[in-house]
């Protein structure tokens, strides 16, 4: 019951910090002076084309773009109703693309799902390498072992996430023959799912989930070493040791479970940081996930489908936090119990 | 020995002073800094990106002078010429520093630019030569650089790009952005930084309330598609200037939180202290006790883990300028250069373009071990 509660809890201030977020995204998308359509118009104006001009107009009474910015927030969200109802986010209406001239839901369909495939492969590839490598790291330190994971370690944090991409791209391609490119064969896209395309995904993934998990990695690993090598020092484990427990037992039995904790509830750090790696490494690399989108509808002022996006990566973020803080929950007894400390 | 006439006994033999006291007191007598210092210099990783770090930035200004082309001067015969190396050697005799002159010829098939060095005519550097003109540390005008190439030849010590630029020049005329890029950034995250973190520490209630929250929101979400929606509203016709400022404040603006945090935190455990309530009871104003007896406690840590963000805010701004939404063309910096290679073709055949990845990698390293040495020496509660 008490999990019940929390979990609750928790949802409710999830859903209020993502109508924070979408204020904040809204002011920043309007941040510039003009929008794609009134560009467009002054644009056509000045080639004297006027059968354009009345398009663009009709899209902006249409979009309520003509309104003042606040009620512009609101329909866009679905909180007041617009020319059609109430139609926006929490409706299901994701709005007009101008940029692509198609609804927002159409461009981006397919790319959410791979979107959130290829961040939880990260996350899976950075808990996958980390714990091992962490605990070896601590359990040999200052031997060849903790000092090439600590130096790879660090190179993985200072190389720029993009140049790692091209260069592994660059020699996967060469010497494994790894594709290049995209998510998945040209030929399965928009096919629908099967064993092969499902295994060509699969192909396509391994450099994006190795470049973007790769610093996430390195962080996560000297962190559970750090932990680690704090409780090693500890009476309890010199004890284990004076009675003959076996080391690799000891290791597992007693520190390794209270270092383990601050590595569940690191994801809240950890999750923004890998989708921020993977739109940037989207872009970089061509896959089809909403990275290369949302650079597009930047760079050209496409309101609808900028905000949908930075919504979609935020609350991507938001929602892996709250599920590694249930989690947390279910393991650690004192967070349900003792609340969050303030 | 004497009996004194209380019946104490004292050894009568003279007092010998105790010589290595000085020498073991020593450590206890000296100023703090020079405590941080020692301790500072056992972290031998640390000690040399330190000085990395300072040769780096002592540099900057003289970024001019050190480099044989300007940033944006072009060799229209040599674009995307190979990295020439210097030779001291000729045919086994000495003739000092010397390049091969390279002449360009274009290979029809493969499409792409051939250089072919002529072997013949070693061509001698000349040092404190006269160049183009450049301006030292932004307002001395001269044109004399360290080495130039003669006449008739080029010294391309890491290639050319797609238009005849100098890459190592680009380099290090870059470095004056990327290198500062970070220090802007870092002084806007310090102050909104350690502000806020006061304010919500020290009075507590609902202003900490509101702080945290902003805090938690900010740090949930993902920096770069933030960072890009906000540089994609800086505004086009801006100069170099203005959209290099814009870009450090939006890359310090993000940041933030995390320090706010460690200040709040350490707030929270000091304003409970006597030295707090004394100087309150002496009617001392919020802000003095906050900046007179609160911080001085830990300014020097916080100013350690800052050294540690500016790595991030390194890498976000060439992340940016790759992307193009961070600095603009005219304006050179390592993100800017590396734009160009943004394809596998440039990498496959001009591999040289990717080079300002290298210090990229080596500035980011420097500062992440420079910042842990810096921490490290001052925690006092260090083991």
């Amino acid at each position: 019951m008490v999990i019940l509660r929390f979990a609750v809890f928790r949802f409710i201030t999830m859903l209020a910090t993502l109508v924070v977020v979408s204020v904040m995204i809204f002011a920043i998308i309007n941040l510039p002076p003009g929008d794609y359509l009134s560009n467009q118009i002054n644009e056509l104006r000045a080639t004297g084309q006027s059968s354009g001009v009345a398009k663009a107009e009709f899209l902006r009474t249409e979009y309520a773009l003509d309104r003042p910015l606040w009620n512009q927030y609101l329909i866009w969200m679905g909180f007041a109703p617009g020319p059609h109802g109430f139609s926006g986010l929490i409706q299901g209406e994701f709005g007009w693309s101008f940029e692509f001239d198609r609804p927002v839901s159409d461009i981006v369909g397919g790319a959410l799902w791979l979107t959130v495939l290829v961040n939880v492969a990260a996350i899976l590839f950075v808990y996958m390498v980390a714990l091992p490598l962490g605990v070896l790291a601590a359990a040999r330190s200052k031997t060849w072992i903790d000092y090439t994971s600590a130096f790879v370690g660090y190179l993985g944090l200072a190389t720029p996430n993009f140049l790692l991409a091209l260069i592994l791209f660059y020699y996967g391609n060469r010497y494994l023959d790894l594709p290049i490119g995209g998510l998945m064969d040209p030929k399965f896209e928009g096919e629908p799912m099967s064993y092969e395309k499902m295994k060509s995904v699969l192909v396509h993934m391994i450099i994006p989930t190795f470049v973007i998990g790769t610093s996430g990695a390195a962080a996560m690993m000297q962190r559970l070493r750090a932990n680690l090598l704090d409780e090693l020092g500890k009476p309890y484990v010199e004890t284990a040791r004076a009675k003959g427990m076996s080391e690799t037992r000891m290791l597992v039995k007693y520190p390794l479970r209270v270092a383990f904790n601050p590595f569940v509830a690191d994801i809240g750090t950890l999750l923004p940081a890998m989708v921020s790696g993977s739109v940037l490494v989207s872009v970089v690399l061509g896959l089809q996930t909403i990275g290369p989108f949302l650079l597009t509808a930047l760079k050209s002022q496409d309101l609808f489908l900028s905000a949908f996006v930075l919504m979609f990566v935020a609350a991507l973020t938001l929602v892996g936090t709250l599920i590694s803080d249930l989690l947390l929950a279910l393991l650690d007894p004192r967070i349900r119990f003792g609340g969050r400390s303030t | 020995m004497t009996t004194l006439p209380d019946g104490r006994y004292v050894d009568s033999t003279p007092y010998e002073p105790d010589t290595g006291a000085e020498a073991r007191n020593a450590e206890l007598d000296m100023p703090n800094w020079m405590l941080v210092w020692l301790r500072f210099k056992e972290h031998r990783l640390g000690l040399i990106s330190g000085l990395f770090l300072l040769i780096s930035y002592v540099m900057l200004p003289f970024a001019g002078f050190i480099s044989p082309y300007t940033a944006n001067e072009r060799a229209p015969d040599h674009l995307y010429a190979s990295p020439q190396g210097i030779h001291l050697f000729h045919e086994g005799k000495l003739i000092g520093p010397y390049v091969y002159p390279i002449t360009a010829e274009v290979n029809l098939e493969t499409f792409s630019w051939e250089y072919t060095a002529d072997l013949e005519n070693p061509a001698k550097l000349e040092f404190f030569c006269e160049g183009s003109y450049y301006k030292l540390a932004g307002f001395i005008k001269s044109n004399r650089h360290l080495v130039c190439a003669p006449e008739g030849a080029t010294i391309f010590l890491f290639g050319a790009d797609r238009l005849g630029r100098d890459v190592f020049s680009r380099i290090l005329y870059g470095a004056q952005l990327s290198l500062t890029v970070g220090l802007v950034g870092i002084t806007v995250s310090f102050l909104i930084g350690i502000v806020l973190g006061s304010i919500a520490g020290y009075y507590g209630g609902f202003l900490d309330w509101i702080i945290n929250r902003v805090i938690e929101i900010l740090r949930s979400l993902p920096e770069l598609p933030l960072w890009l929606a906000l540089s994609a509203a800086v505004p086009s016709h801006w100069g170099p200037v203005s959209v290099f400022f814009i870009i450090s404040i939006i890359l310090g603006i993000l940041d933030w939180p995390g320090l706010a945090r460690a200040v709040r935190s350490k707030f929270l455990s000091l304003r409970e202290e006597e030295f707090v309530r004394a100087a309150e009871m002496m009617g001392a104003k919020p802000s003095r006790v906050i900046r007179k007896h609160l911080l001085p406690n830990f300014l020097s840590h916080l100013i350690a883990s800052a050294t540690l963000s500016i790595p991030a805010m390194i890498l976000g701004e060439t992340a940016l300028s790759f992307l193009g939404l961070g600095l603009r063309a005219p304006a050179v910096s390592w993100g800017v250069m590396l734009n160009d290679a943004q394809n596998l073709a440039s990498i496959e055949i001009y591999p040289w373009t990717a080079i300002p990845m290298l210090p990229i990698v080596f500035v980011v390293l420097a500062f992440n071990f420079f910042g842990d040495g810096l921490r490290d020496a001052l925690d006092p509660n260090r083991a």
